[in-house]
């Protein structure tokens, strides 16, 4: 693994340079908040932002994206055949994207590349991507990354990690499109590896021991499903809830969709849009019937995704990377961190019971 | 990479009204291009996409049997948006299939057993297509008895009439046809709910019989205790689901049952597999 020293001072004029390969993103102040952005002509990316307002996962899974063209004009040869829409899937890097927001990439992998389907908008969207992630020396208040199977140096899922050394950053090379893209920057000074594994041991220290909440989840996979389901809680977690779909659109792990088609005269796309399970209608069957038909089913449904069934499905820990969105963000403060925390609790209290 | 929300381009062949009020209609599609017959090899229980151009897709179960060549056949009611402009569809439209999709009724599994398919209303699509595969002279000899209990509102609720009454001549299937009410007097076969003739015309559990279900869910509420007064075990009982769907290769995260989901891990599922399962279908 490669480690390089990048003065201050040659980071812009790298960027630059990077620019001519890469369509580059990176966090921007707009007004009050900070977001991901194309980094128009040198402009730099934020990074003394403590994190942007909504996740970059839409520069892989855009909100809204075409998947396909087709006319309905029937003079033509080739009306109501869906043809492939054209997309730009040329080289792009996000520059100072936080490793929760990286790793939620992995997640979010597991979803739209399987053994038996390939999303290959996703996938050539992804594999097109270069992180260069930048570790938190700040975490916020209600960040939980490190219990929730990530943290602020957590290199899953980012090609390049860099640490903010003061007047110079270390960059961690990770992978092979890192090392494209370091050298597409033109920085090229090694760094002592043993020193500067030292500093990012130092500086990863320091930033953890900063982060002050937690979540348990030792206990959720040995649950049973159907008694997690029938658990009484469920109803005061979701009394106050209001189906805003604000948890489930900020949050870098989520990824349901919806495909429409949308009509202008007689042309026309297919087109994939986020979608969210805090929405009656995601359910709704045609007859009128809806398994979910009400919010304590939602708010179960959302929670008991992230928690229980990926967890069971892949047994790679939960869907969540505890990047604290949902928490800062929810307009009736419902915290992720304490239903996960019930949840690890209420199987314990069963156990206690069955002993008994 | 192949893209799996591509339908294959199909042209409407047939479309034949199948219940009296005209809410059922029965469409065969062929491929435009005849290499994708090939590609979209399917099984009797598999579903698909069919796919409105301008309109939008919806799953249906396949009711053509794999033993059929040469065209796919989906029996569509007329709810929503996609549905209500097929119903006003001709023959020689174009629209596109994207499929085949999730499990299929375990067939392996069901070799050399007693099968029991039991149907209400308009589920009738993957048994027909079940029915259909196995009455075929390479594949009937793989089963015992097969038994069929089918039921609709009245005589003119039912689907495929032409076929159940060919089935009814033939000496390798036991078919209870049924009607909840009939004022027909030329009538000739069972009046009742579909349970109550499950109890009297079902054979006896056992472990060389399997019983498939598919139906209205008030029709599935009531014939499962009968199975269980019946003693079928529910690894035994299999039934097929539906949930709302959009992808139908398990990702747009719609229709899961607790890790579940229906269009890929599903729809065909054991009564033992959904009893560890949220019901939220």
């Amino acid at each position: 693994m490669k480690m390089i020293t990048i003065n201050k001072s040659e980071w812009a004029d790298g960027l630059q340079k990077a620019a001519q390969a890469y369509r580059l993103f990176g966090p921007v102040k707009e007004k009050e908040f900070h977001s991901f952005k194309r980094l128009q002509d040198g402009v730099l990316p934020d990074l003394a932002c403590l994190n942007t307002r909504l996740s970059p996962k839409h520069l892989i899974y855009p909100q809204s994206e075409v998947m396909f063209d087709y006319t309905l004009d029937e003079s033509r040869a080739d009306h109501h055949i869906l043809k492939e829409a054209a997309r730009d899937d040329s080289p792009q890097a996000v520059v100072g994207i936080r490793p929760c927001d990286a790793k939620a990439f992995v997640l979010v992998r597991m979803n739209f590349d399987t053994p038996e389907y390939q999303d290959p908008y996703w996938i050539r969207a992804y594999e097109a991507t270069t992180l260069v992630g930048l570790g938190c020396a700040a975490p916020c208040s209600s960040c939980f990354c490190t219990t929730a199977g990530c943290g602020p140096y957590h290199e899953e899922g980012l090609d390049v990690l860099l640490a903010d050394a003061g007047n110079h950053y270390l960059a961690k090379v990770l992978t092979e499109k890192g090392a494209k893209f370091v050298a597409a920057a033109g920085w090229k000074t090694a760094a002592e590896p043993q020193a500067a594994d030292r500093t990012i041991a130092a500086l990863k220290q320091a930033s953890e021991s900063k982060i002050t909440s937690f979540v348990q989840t030792d206990n959720l996979r040995s649950t049973e499903t159907t008694d997690l389901h029938n658990a009484a809680f469920w109803e005061e977690v979701s009394f106050s809830c209001i189906n805003c779909g604000t948890c489930t659109f900020s949050c870098p792990t989520c990824w349901c969709f919806d495909i429409q088609d949308e009509n202008r005269g007689k042309a026309g796309v297919r087109m994939k849009n986020w979608d969210s399970c805090m929405y009656p209608l995601f359910t709704l069957h045609g007859t009128g019937h809806n398994p979910r038909g009400t919010k304590l089913h939602r708010v179960r449904q959302r929670f008991m995704h992230k928690l229980k069934y990926f967890v069971d499905k892949y047994d790679r820990g939960i869907h969540c990377v505890g990047c604290g969105r949902c928490v800062r963000l929810c307009p009736v403060n419902i915290d992720i961190r304490r239903v996960c925390n019930m949840m690890n609790n209420f199987a314990a209290s069963g156990a206690a019971c069955a002993i008994e | 990479m192949l893209n799996p929300y591509l339908p294959y381009p199909v042209r409407i062949d047939d479309i034949a009204v199948e219940t009296e009020d005209k809410n059922l209609k029965t469409f065969k599609f062929t491929f435009l291009d005849p290499g994708d017959e090939q590609k979209f090899a399917y099984k009797a229980g598999q579903f698909a996409e069919l796919s409105v151009t301008g309109k939008g897709e919806i799953p249906i179960g396949i009711a053509s049997s794999p033993t059929e060549k040469g065209f796919v056949m989906f029996t569509v009611n007329r709810v929503g948006l996609v549905s209500s402009h097929m119903h006003a569809m001709k023959p020689g439209d174009v629209m596109g299939i994207r499929g085949p999709m999730g499990n299929c009724y375990p067939w392996e599994r069901m070799q050399g057993k007693n099968v029991v398919i039991i149907g209400g209303g308009f589920a009738f699509t993957t048994l027909r297509s079940s029915i259909v595969y196995m009455l075929h002279p390479d594949n009937r000899p793989k089963f015992k008895d097969i038994h069929v209990i089918y039921g609709a509102r009245g005589p003119g609720m039912l689907l495929y009439r032409d076929e159940l009454a060919e089935w009814e001549r033939r000496d390798d299937i036991h078919m209870h046809i049924t009607v909840d009410a009939t004022t027909d007097p030329n009538w000739k076969y069972n009046v009742g709910f579909v349970p109550a003739i499950t109890e009297k015309k079902a054979p006896p559990a056992g472990d060389d019989t399997y019983a498939i279900i598919c139906g209205p869910p008030i029709m599935i509420k009531f014939t499962q205790p009968v199975l269980d007064r019946l003693g079928y075990s529910h690894d035994k009982i299999i039934m097929s689901l539906e949930n709302r769907m959009k992808c139908g290769i398990g990702m747009c995260g719609r229709c899961n049952i607790g890790k579940e989901f229906v269009c890929k891990d599903g729809p065909v599922f054991t009564l033992e597999q959904l009893n560890k399962t949220p019901r939220e279908y």
